[in-house]
């Protein structure tokens, strides 16, 4: 453990998160197999271990373990490791926070919109048109993850920028759906 | 080999002993790790529960645990208990229960609750760290060595100004705090030395002071809290404050007086009522009995009655209990087992609730009274590196966030992210040549800053003067293994560290917890050497006697005149340093002694060889 640390310590601490798990950067994840790999870095590196060290080597199991357990949060989320990616190559994904509507989906959320109001104002029949817009839109958001997986494992085999072009747009899409299924949800409960 | 050894405790080379705490609301308790096993320390009076009450007589030192108990009733206004409740609080949150309480806050408690007790104004660490000086001591005397570091739990829905709080109070008492550990994963710890590797574990802790409930997982020795919720507010002293609200009712229409001003009557009350309330965990009925200035209040309460009346409390436990268990993504079917902690959970109707809300039967196999203590010191045990197996991953209990535009907390590292945990943002200035940027730090879910908890403000300082927008400032956020904040900052322009001046909003600044060490360090420090020099005619009192068991027997008669001299002369130094307060000087008195009185020793031993093979006696 000692000699692990050493090494680790010429090297100053992981660069991104893909180095603190010493894997190459990867849009698709096995994540049972990076579990078990977050277990072994916890156990190796965690501060608890160092309580009777240097205050070198304390502070460098705080920072380290820290940026695991950032890492290891973000990489199995796969919309939080989708937009950390995008962001390390480059691709600022805050302006697309932006509430702007994505076109194919107008008609439908204006319909949503119309129908939340009703449903606020105890419309019981606009209540039923909620739910099935809540349905909806949930499925829809399947069919995006499902999208979304297929570009991971498309940039993976040929990383290209077309797929993180691709992943954007469809991130800024799934963004706005999961506020419509909140708001949807909200109503409903 | 000499018969008079005198053990003078640890060597220097073993590492120094680190105990666990259990700092309650209304008991503490501090363990140790024996050999694999966690022990419980016992105190003077032989338990090892150290009731968490500190009296402060106007003259003389102040008295911990169960002699300080009984000054609740003889000198109230001047005996504070339940301090755990007051700890990193503001006059503010705490007005509603002072007035329950006998003893009085004193002018400027806005961020620190100042009481005026003895004489003096105290703030809660204060008297945490008398609390804490007195389990130091139980186990220093226990152990027979000095204990300098320790592992303290807190409830794991304390927020950063609460543990900020308690470390300060064991650094006050002299105790290097090397890790603060949530309460119910400490139980946990407690329970996980010899139960089943894998699966998960809910631990319900329904303490005197505080609600916790948290959810692990566990995995090859690995235990993993994946969620955390509860009720800092919300415990036992709740379950008093309702009986004996209307225990003073009831009394009132009786006797036509109305006691609630009245401290001692109030105190003799509440101990009626906790008796009551003990006694109906087992019996069907309970009395409250007041016997007050010659005049009598007998009231008997019925477990059902009792169990109507405690119904809203119980349920306040169950909303996190949810909220909880969503937030770890498990069923109620997916918890392999259930823990109950603290005292409160021997209540049959909180053990009920447990039951139909986990599907299951909960552990009650350890005390509840001491399985966090127990917990504590694995704890101590993982960081001395005497347990190697086990591993606590912790989270921390409540989202941080910045304050930004219009009142409005964005959430930077969220709840139930496991510690330590970071996040990192860049600042910039708004107004050319701009010198300084004000960070304002929340805690708390809530989307608005009036509906969080102000942890602190953070003052980048010295800031390059540059155009407006100009400015890089990265600043790191970190949550460290304790659940305490870490800020630094760089400045990305230059890669120079930038300076951070921190305002905490709650609580002591780091230069008043110095200054509190230091004060209480000249008291220390005496404490300290009245003790050692008790101790150290203890020995001297062993071997005095021993020394003079041997002067009866042969083998003194058969040393040399001169070597008896000398023996008669070391006996008679140590007499004179017997009484000096220099402990150095009578222990060095001491190694004189065994000196001289090696040949003397040699002579027992060889008569008690000779005595053996003549199969007689010896001495």
């Amino acid at each position: 453990m000692r000699l692990w640390n050493l090494i680790y310590r010429m090297n100053a601490l992981p660069a991104d998160y893909f180095a603190v798990f010493g894997i190459s950067l990867q849009l698709a994840l096995d994540l049972p197999e990076l579990q078990r790999q977050f277990y072994v870095l916890s156990k190796q590196h965690h501060p608890d271990r160092f309580a009777r060290a240097s205050a070198d080597e304390q502070r460098y199991a705080l920072d380290f373990t820290s940026l695991l357990n950032d890492a290891w949060r973000v990489f199995r989320d796969p919309v939080a490791r989708a937009e950390y990616v995008l962001k390390l190559l480059g691709y600022d994904t805050a302006d697309s926070r932006t509430n702007t509507v994505p076109a194919e989906l107008l008609e439908e959320v204006f319909e949503l919109n119309m129908a939340l109001e009703e449903a606020r104002d105890g419309d019981s029949g606009a209540r039923k048109q909620v739910a099935e817009a809540l349905t909806h839109f949930t499925a829809l958001r399947q069919d995006l993850d499902v999208e979304r997986d297929r570009i991971f494992a498309a940039y993976d085999a040929a990383p290209a920028d077309t797929h993180l072009e691709a992943l954007r747009s469809l991130l800024n899409r799934r963004r706005y759906i999961d506020n419509l299924v909140r708001d949807a949800q909200q109503a409903l409960s | 080999m000499s018969v008079f050894q005198i053990d003078f405790g640890d060597t220097p080379d073993t590492p120094p002993r680190v105990v666990g705490i259990d700092l309650g609301t209304t008991n503490s308790l501090v363990a140790f790790l024996d050999l694999t096993a966690p022990l419980v320390v016992p105190g003077t009076n032989g338990s090892p529960i150290v009731p968490s009450v500190v009296y402060f007589p106007t003259t003389g030192e102040p008295v911990v645990g169960a002699e300080a108990q009984e000054a609740l009733l003889t000198d109230p206004v001047n005996t504070v208990y339940s301090a755990k409740r007051l700890m990193g609080r503001g006059a503010a949150d705490v007005a509603g229960e002072l007035a329950l309480l006998p003893f009085a806050m004193a002018e400027g408690s806005e961020s620190v609750i100042r009481l005026a007790v003895g004489g003096r104004q105290l703030t809660p660490p204060e008297i945490s760290a008398y609390v804490l000086r007195q389990l130091k001591q139980n186990a220093e005397a226990f152990l027979n060595e000095t204990i300098t570091q320790a592992v303290i739990t807190v409830p794991a829905y304390f927020n950063d100004a609460q543990r900020q709080a308690t470390k300060d109070a064991g650094r006050i008492a002299g105790l290097e705090v090397l890790r603060l550990v949530n309460e119910p994963t400490a139980a946990a710890l407690a329970y996980g030395l010899d139960k089943r590797r894998n699966g998960t574990i809910a631990v319900y802790d329904f303490g005197g002071g505080t609600f916790d409930i948290s959810i692990l997982k566990l995995e090859e020795g690995l235990f993993e809290v994946l969620a955390t919720n509860g009720d800092t507010h919300l415990g036992g002293d709740d379950i008093d404050d309702l009986l004996l609200r209307i225990a003073l009712e009831d009394v009132d229409t009786e006797w036509g007086r109305d006691l609630s001003n009245d401290h001692e009557a109030v105190q003799r009350l509440r101990r009626a009522v906790i008796n009551a309330k003990h006694e109906l965990s087992s019996l069907p009925a309970a009395t409250i009995t007041l016997d007050y200035q010659g005049r009598e209040y007998r009231r008997s309460f019925p477990r059902d009655v009792f169990e109507k009346l405690i119904t809203p409390l119980i349920d306040r436990t169950l909303a996190p209990c949810r909220a909880c268990m969503a937030d770890a993504g498990v069923t109620p079917e997916q918890i392999d087992e259930v823990v109950l902690v603290g005292g409160s959970t021997r209540i049959p109707l909180v053990r009920q609730a447990v039951r139909a809300l986990f599907k299951s039967e909960p552990h009650t196999e350890l005390n509840p009274d001491e399985v966090v203590a127990l917990g504590a010191a694995v704890q101590a045990g993982i960081l001395s590196g005497e347990v190697e197996d086990q591993l606590l991953l912790d989270v921390t209990p409540l989202s941080l966030g910045l304050e930004t535009m219009g009142g409005v907390v964005t959430k930077l590292i969220l709840r139930n992210s496991t510690i330590p945990a970071s996040a990192t943002e860049q600042f910039t200035t708004a107004v050319d040549g701009q010198r300084n940027v004000l960070i304002h730090v929340l805690q708390g879910e809530r989307e608005m800053v009036r509906d969080c908890r102000s942890l602190a403000r953070f003052d980048l300082k010295d800031i390059d003067p540059v155009m407006a927008g100009m400015a890089r400032i990265e600043v790191r956020f970190l949550i460290d293994a304790n659940g305490i904040l870490n800020v630094s900052a760089k400045d990305l322009r230059t890669g120079k560290e930038q300076s951070v001046e921190i305002k905490p909003s709650y609580g002591l600044t780091d230069e008043q917890v110095e200054a509190m060490i230091l004060e209480s360090f000249d008291k220390a420090e005496a404490d300290f050497n009245e003790r050692q020099v008790r101790e150290a005619r203890v020995e001297a009192d062993r071997i005095l006697a021993a020394v003079d068991k041997a002067k009866q027997s042969d083998a003194w008669f058969d040393l040399p005149a001169e070597e008896q001299t000398a023996v008669d002369k070391a006996i008679n130094e140590l007499h004179l340093s017997y009484h000096g307060d220099d402990h150095v000087l009578i222990q060095s008195k001491m190694e004189a002694l065994d000196l001289a009185s090696r040949g003397l020793a040699e002579n027992m031993m060889n008569s008690a060889v000779r005595n053996v093979l003549k199969g007689t006696k010896i001495v």
